[in-house]
This record gives C-alpha cells, structure tokens and sequence, in this order.
C-alpha cells in the first residue's frame, strides 16, 4: 500500500517536473518554440524521465526484494532459545515472526517460556526493521528523484538537443523490452537444467532413461516407510510416442486432406464458413478436451469395445475378447484420438500455408498438360511443398507432452 | 494380310479404349480425391458438433435450477438466542419439511437424516443468518427458500431415474417418492440457477458457482494484459523498426519463434522457480498467474506485432521521415498507429489462448480451493480453466453437470473474445 501510494506520488512529481522542464525551456527561448532545438514537451519529457524513472525502478526493486533483505536481517543472529531446533523448526520460527508481525495467521506451533520471550522479541525486531527498511527505501526513492531532476533542469536549454536524449530512454526501454524474451528463454533453460541437476543428484541418469518403471514415491522423512521410488522415464516414453502415434494417425489425414480440399477445390464461399470453424476446434481450451475426453470418448470407447468383446469371448478370438473386456476409460487409444481432434486445425492451417506457398505457375503448367485437380496435386503440389509438408506432421509430437 | 489389316484395326481401336478406359480410371480416381477431402472436412465437423454438443448437452440443466420453499418453526426449546451458532439448523429444516411431507422421525433419526439429504445447507445458513439479524423471530414460523440438493435436482432433471437399480443410485425409493410429492404439492419451483453465477467454489455441488473463477480469470488476464502488450510491442517495435540487422538480432528472432512453440507446462516451471521460488510472489494468486502467463503470451504478441508493423508500406515511414520527423516519431506518430488494429488483434487472440491455459497455472500450484472471490492481485484465486479441472475430477456427478456449465461460461468468454478480434480486424484494418 506504501509502496503504491509513493509510486501515486511519483508519478505527480514526474508530472510536476514536465511542466518544469518546458516551462524552463520555452523561459530560455523568451516564449517561441521556434528557436528551441526540440519541441518544448522534449525538455518537459527530459526532465520527467529523470525525476520519475530511477526512482520508480528503485521502488519496483524494493518491492521486488525489500522482504528478502527484511529476511536476512532478521535472522543473522538467531536467538539462543532456539539453537535446539531443527532448522526447518527454526524456518517456521521466523516465518511465525513476520506473520505475527505483519498481522497474518501464524501456524499453530506454540512457544513456550524461553522460546516465547525469544519469539516476542524477535517480533518486535521484525517489525523495527520493516520500518526501516521500508522507510530507508522511500527515502532513498525520494532522494534519486529530487536529485533526477536537479540533474536534469540545469541542462535545459535553446542549444540542448533534448528530443534525441529522449529517444534515447525510449530506445534504452525498447531494447529492455526485447532483451526480456532472451531472459525468458535463458530463464527456461536455466530452471530446466537446474531442476534436473537436482534430480539427478539423487536418481542416476541411466536408471531414469533406461528404467522400466515408474511409480515416482519417495520417503520424505528418515523414519517413514516408503519404497524407494522408480524413476524409470520408459514408460513415459513409450505412452508420449503412442499417443502422439495414435494423434498423428486421426490428425494428419484429417487435416491434409481437409486443407487440400479448402485450398484446391473449395470455393470461397464453403472456405470462409469453414476455416473458421476449424479454428474454434483450435481455441477450445485444453481442458474441455480432457473433459471430453474422460467423460464422453473414453466411456464411449470402453462400451464398443465390451460390446465386440462379449461377441468374441468363446469363439476362436478369446484372447483378444477377454482382453477387450477388460479396457478401461483410461486408455492410451482414447488419449490419443481427442489429442488427433486437438490437433487437425493446427496440421490443417499449417499445410494450408505450405499448399499456398506453391506457386500457382507450377499448377498452370501441370494443368495445361492435361493433368487433373488430383494429378496436379499429388504429383506437383505436395512434392513441391514435400520439405514443407512434414512439419505439421511433427506437431503432434510437440503437443502431448503440453497438456496435462 | 487379312490378319495384319484385323490386328492393325484392332491395334486402332484398342489404344482408343485404352486412352478412354484409363481417362476413366482418372476421372475416378479424381472423383475419389475429391471425395477423400469432403470426408475429412465432415469428419472435422462432425468432432466440432459432438465436442460443443456434448457440452452444451452436459451442461445447459445446470443453468436449470430447483428450489424449494418450507416454513420452519424456530422451537424456542431448541434454538437457543444465546449461542446461536450451536443450534442444529439442518435439522430444524428437516422437522419443516417432514411436516410437509407429513412422517414422523423415527427413534435412530434415518428418517430425518434422509429428509437432510433431499435439501441443500444453505436453508440452514439461512435461517442462522435470519436469527442473527433478528433474534426475536424465535418462537415464530420462518419460510425459507433454497435449493434442494444436488441429487434431488438431478432428479427432478431426469438424470437420476427411478429405474435405476436401487443400490446404484444416491436416493432411494423413499426419497424418490418423496420429491414426486413435494413437487405435487408444488412447494419446489424450477428456476434459473442464480447461484451458480453468484457463489464461488463450494463443496457442496448445488452451492458451487463461478464466481470466484470468473474474477479470478479477469484478474489474472488484466496482469496478463499490461505485461504482455506493452513489453511485447515495444519488443515488435525494436526488433522490426530500429534494430540494425545483425547476428544478435537474428538470434533474437530466432529465440522469439522458438519460445512460441515452447510447450505451456514449461513456462510453469520457469514461473515457480523465478516467481514463486525466488521472488516469493505469493501462490495461487492473480499476481503469479498472470505473470506466468503474460511470459508464455509475449512471443506471440511480438510475432503478431511484427507482421502487422510489416504490412505498414515503407511510403509512410519515407514520407515522414521526408517532412523531418525523427525515427521515433515516424514510428510512433505514423507507424504504430496504422499498425495498431492488427497489433490488438494479434494481442486480443494470445490474451484468449492465456485465458484457457491450465498446464502452467497447475505447474506453480494455483489448483487449491477457494471458496470465495479472490481479496485482491496477491489473495488466494482460482481461474476458470482450473474451476473445470478441480470440478472436473470431483466424484459427484452433480459436479460433472457444472463442470460442462463451467465449460460453457469459459467458451462464451473465449468466443466473444475472439469476436471482438475478428470486428477490430474487420473494421480497422487497412489493406495498401
């Protein structure tokens, strides 16, 4: 809340120093823009950027890490009540302090005697040193704009070049902001490589690519029983490349097919109404398929195949009739065709793309030989667009591993 | 002679048929092409109607509710005015609505325990609410009107039928004859579900709304939004107009277009060890989520603010860098402007795809239960993406029904949503 208010308050000041700043300007010219260098509202932007910006950055920050700092402050000594404790019961301790500090519910330990006299001075330190480090903050923030804008407003002037200076922040802010999506990525890897480093610290990378089984339990205490858990990733292997086989096998036909026909044969008309429609099958929110999944495709599926597994059950094809009488709602074929349904408007509108990239000379040279629609198609097009057209095909390999 | 003139007329008709049988073998095959690609698009069709179908199937009886109306008499006995919060409301209702029905309660009370099962709590909390609003209705004859519960609804919907084998069912025949009676007598009224609309997440399924969801999403997709689309077009903006063009801006292009085939369950992974793990952002808030997801929408802003500023004609920019505005302000003044519609296109569609996203929110935790609408950007939120989850694997089947309607208020989101994307796109773009 302080925190906000002094950014309101911020940004009034960064107001305040624009009108300074083109005031100050237009005082140097005596009143004519016309013998400034920049347009007037530049200085005013100067000098805004300068008061408001380092200061705004240096609260951002203190929001951002204030209540790590409050942190390591308030446990460089840690009391000696406490010395006797575990230190996850000593991590509770001190997160019991800020919640009772900040007037939030603490867990329900309970300290006694020592431990209680440690607690409650501990409190109080907490809430001392939020003060300060709160109020040092403001202060600070307070400081780097006033002297932001003492930086800024003796340099205004007729001769100061202030609209490239103020294409300059605004170049700084750009370049910011598109260096965020390289730390994005270098952030992904990192917490990728970090995360399995962690994990295979305590699980050999062999047993995990090479183990058969799966069954991810493990003791989070010495004294509890819990079986070792196997990492063995196989498993999961094998049920990601059967279902992407099983999505391929409805979404690729599907979708080629579908975005020939749109592409080659379709008119306007029937394109427009259907593509669209196409794309809601996109939109629609991974959950809904899992939703349809479990309860519409997956009952579906066990009932057909029980039905043809009682027909089977006793005659020459036991085997396989016993063995479809036991599906269950969970099986990988059911995964695998609402995940090919998922999938047909991606394959489809990337193969369209490809079909159109095609140059329509090709086709007017296939046609002029006599060759039909389909001709034209399965022995110009799809070989032209053939480097093209597997990269909708590999889509599916990409998704199941996305959705839950 | 006569057998090379007849193998010469022979060899002059046969290529004939041959041409015209193999034109045919062509036009069928042609035939047949064509008709492999009607079936796909039928094929897709026909998953598009069964998908929403089903849906709309499982979930329109939700917005169908019943409730029920019973007079209760507040016994002064039993309700003490002291200590209001201990008295057994529950069961003062069932006395109501056992006089309705006109039973006795037996000695072991299975009789007024199967009278509790037919109404919803609420009644109960009903009556506190009343009492401590006005203690001298003790004494007196309250009615109160609430929904009945969950199995009694599904019921009355037809969804629980009698014919069902009596073991299988939640209610028994008792039960069931009973609610014929009540809706007999017409004590229990069919209604729109307001409730669902205006009640969060409850354990009880004829209690549960959306609410809480419905805030929680427009909490975390306006977080979303003024991340994602400021960074993201001033990212476009750099990358398309300033940039010189080099190997580092190629790398950077390159990262952007990988980042956006980056399956979403990553980005929760990333959000949980640099939100929640080291900047301590609380859990299962707006705040995360939204930054989680304004991460995971940012390469397709940039991508879709890229071609829309590319589609602006170089004539702009030279023409107002001719009269002498700087390169920011050909950019900003003339560029971006023109671009805009298409930029908000782009940034309205990923902001849709944000809002179904589950795989990341489930990553960094956000799937605990809220009953009630999120306090603010850093108070406990559920989104409605992860209401269907958490609905979704709940065991009672009321809430399969909601979970559907969930489904439904989600959709309805998402395609006005698209909507507005296809009239911006319709109404302001500019085609040079």
């Amino acid at each position: 809340m302080l925190t906000w208010l002094s950014l309101l308050f911020l940004a009034l000041f960064s107001a305040a120093a624009f009108m300074a700043g083109r005031g100050r300007a237009l005082k140097a010219s005596g009143g004519s823009a016309a013998r400034l260098h920049s347009l007037p509202n530049y200085y005013g932007s100067y000098a805004a950027l300068w008061a408001g910006a380092p200061a705004a950055l240096l609260l951002l920050l203190g929001m951002m890490f204030g209540g790590r700092v409050e942190d390591a402050l308030l446990q460089r000594e840690r009391p000696a009540a406490i010395a006797g404790m575990t230190v996850d019961r000593q991590d509770v301790f001190f997160s019991d302090v800020q919640a009772v500090a900040s007037g939030q519910a603490a867990s329900e330990v309970t300290y006694d005697g020592d431990e209680r006299l440690a607690f409650d001075a501990k409190v109080a330190e907490s809430r001392r040193i939020s003060g300060i480090v709160r109020y040092s903050l403001l202060a600070a923030a307070g400081l780097v704009a006033l002297g932001g804008l003492l930086l800024a407003l003796p340099r205004i002037g007729t001769e100061f070049r202030a609209r490239n200076r103020v294409e300059g922040w605004i170049a700084g802010v750009l370049i910011a902001c598109s260096v965020a999506a390289v730390l994005t990525t270098l952030g992904i890897v990192l917490s990728l490589v970090w995360e399995s480093w962690r994990f295979f610290q305590s699980v050999p990378v062999l047993d995990f690519l090479l183990g058969t089984e799966w069954s991810p339990q493990i003791a989070m205490r010495a004294d509890q029983v819990a079986g070792a858990g196997a990492f063995g990733a196989v498993p999961l292997f094998v049920g990601t490349f059967l279902i992407m086989f099983i999505a391929m096998l409805v979404a690729a036909p599907v979708g080629l097919y579908s975005a020939i026909y749109l592409s080659e044969y379709a008119n306007r008309g029937l394109r427009s109404t259907i593509k669209p429609l196409l794309e809601i099958l996109a939109g629609v929110p991974t959950v809904v398929y899992g939703f349809f999944a479990a309860l519409t495709v997956g009952p579906l599926f066990r009932a057909g195949f029980n039905a043809i597994g009682a027909q089977l059950v006793g005659g020459p094809l036991d085997g396989i009739g016993q063995y479809l009488m036991q599906v269950q709602n969970q099986m990988a074929l059911v995964a695998g065709v609402v995940m090919g349904i998922m999938l047909i408007p991606f394959v489809s509108s990337l193969s369209d793309d490809i079909i159109n990239a095609v140059p329509q000379s090709l086709r007017d040279g296939s046609y002029a030989m006599g060759a039909t629609k389909s001709e034209t198609i399965k022995r110009v097009v799809l070989p032209a667009a053939l480097p093209g057209s597997w990269p909708p095909c590999c889509w599916p390999c990409r998704a199941p591993s996305a959705r839950p | 002679m006569t057998d090379a003139a007849r193998s010469a007329g022979a060899a002059k008709r046969a290529p004939l048929t041959a041409r015209e049988a193999m034109l045919k073998k062509r036009h069928r095959s042609e035939a047949w092409f064509k008709a492999q690609g009607v079936a796909a698009i039928i094929i897709a069709m026909i998953f598009l109607v069964v998908l929403v179908g089903r849906v709309v199937g499982q979930g329109y009886s939700t917005f169908l509710t019943h409730s029920i109306s019973v007079p209760v008499y507040l016994d002064p006995s039993r309700v003490d005015a002291a200590a209001l919060e201990g008295v057994n409301y529950d069961y003062l209702v069932a006395e109501g609505m056992m006089k309705k029905l006109g039973v006795q309660d037996d000695d072991l009370g299975l009789i007024s325990g199967k009278v509790m099962d037919l109404t919803s709590r609420d009644l109960g909390f009903q009556l506190l609410n009343q009492l401590k609003a006005d203690p001298s209705l003790i004494g007196k004859t309250v009615t109160v009107t609430g929904p009945m519960k969950a199995d009694a609804d599904l019921y009355y919907k037809g969804e629980i039928k009698r014919s069902t084998l009596e073991e299988d069912r939640k209610l028994d025949n008792q039960q069931l004859d009973w609610l014929d009676q009540l809706q007999k007598s017409g004590a229990v009224t069919a209604g729109f579900n307001v409730k669902f609309f205006t009640n969060s997440d409850s354990t009880e399924p004829e209690q549960a709304g959306v609410l809480g969801a419905v805030v929680g999403s427009a909490m975390m997709l306006l977080i979303t939004a003024l991340i994602a689309v400021p960074v993201g077009v001033m990212a476009a903006v750099y990358l398309e107009e300033f940039a010189p063009k080099n190997r580092w801006t190629d790398v950077i292009e390159v990262n952007i277009n990988n980042l956006a085939a980056v399956p979403s369950i990553v980005y929760g992974l990333l959000g949980l060890a640099l939100f929640i793990n080291w900047l301590h952002v609380p859990r299962s808030s707006p705040l995360v989520g939204g930054l989680v997801l304004a991460l995971m929408a940012l390469p397709t802003v940039i991508i879709a603010t890229r071609s829309s500023l590319k589609a602006v004609p170089p004539s702009i920019r030279e023409a107002a860098l001719g009269v002498g505005a700087s390169k920011a302000q050909t950019v900003f003044h003339h560029v971006l402007p023109l671009a805009m519609p298409g930029v908000m296109t782009g940034a309205i569609l990923s902001l849709a795809h944000a809002l179904g996203e589950t795989a990341p929110l489930l990553m960094i935790g956000m799937v605990s239960f809220v009953p009630g609408v999120p306090e603010g950007f850093t108070g406990a939120s559920t989104v409605l993406p992860v209401q269907v989850f958490i609905w979704e694997n709940a065991s009672e089947r009321a809430f399969h029904e909601r979970t559907a309607a969930a489904i439904i208020v989600l959709l309805v989101f998402m395609i006005v949503m698209n909507a507005a994307a296809v009239i911006l796109r319709r109404r302001f773009e500019r085609r040079w």
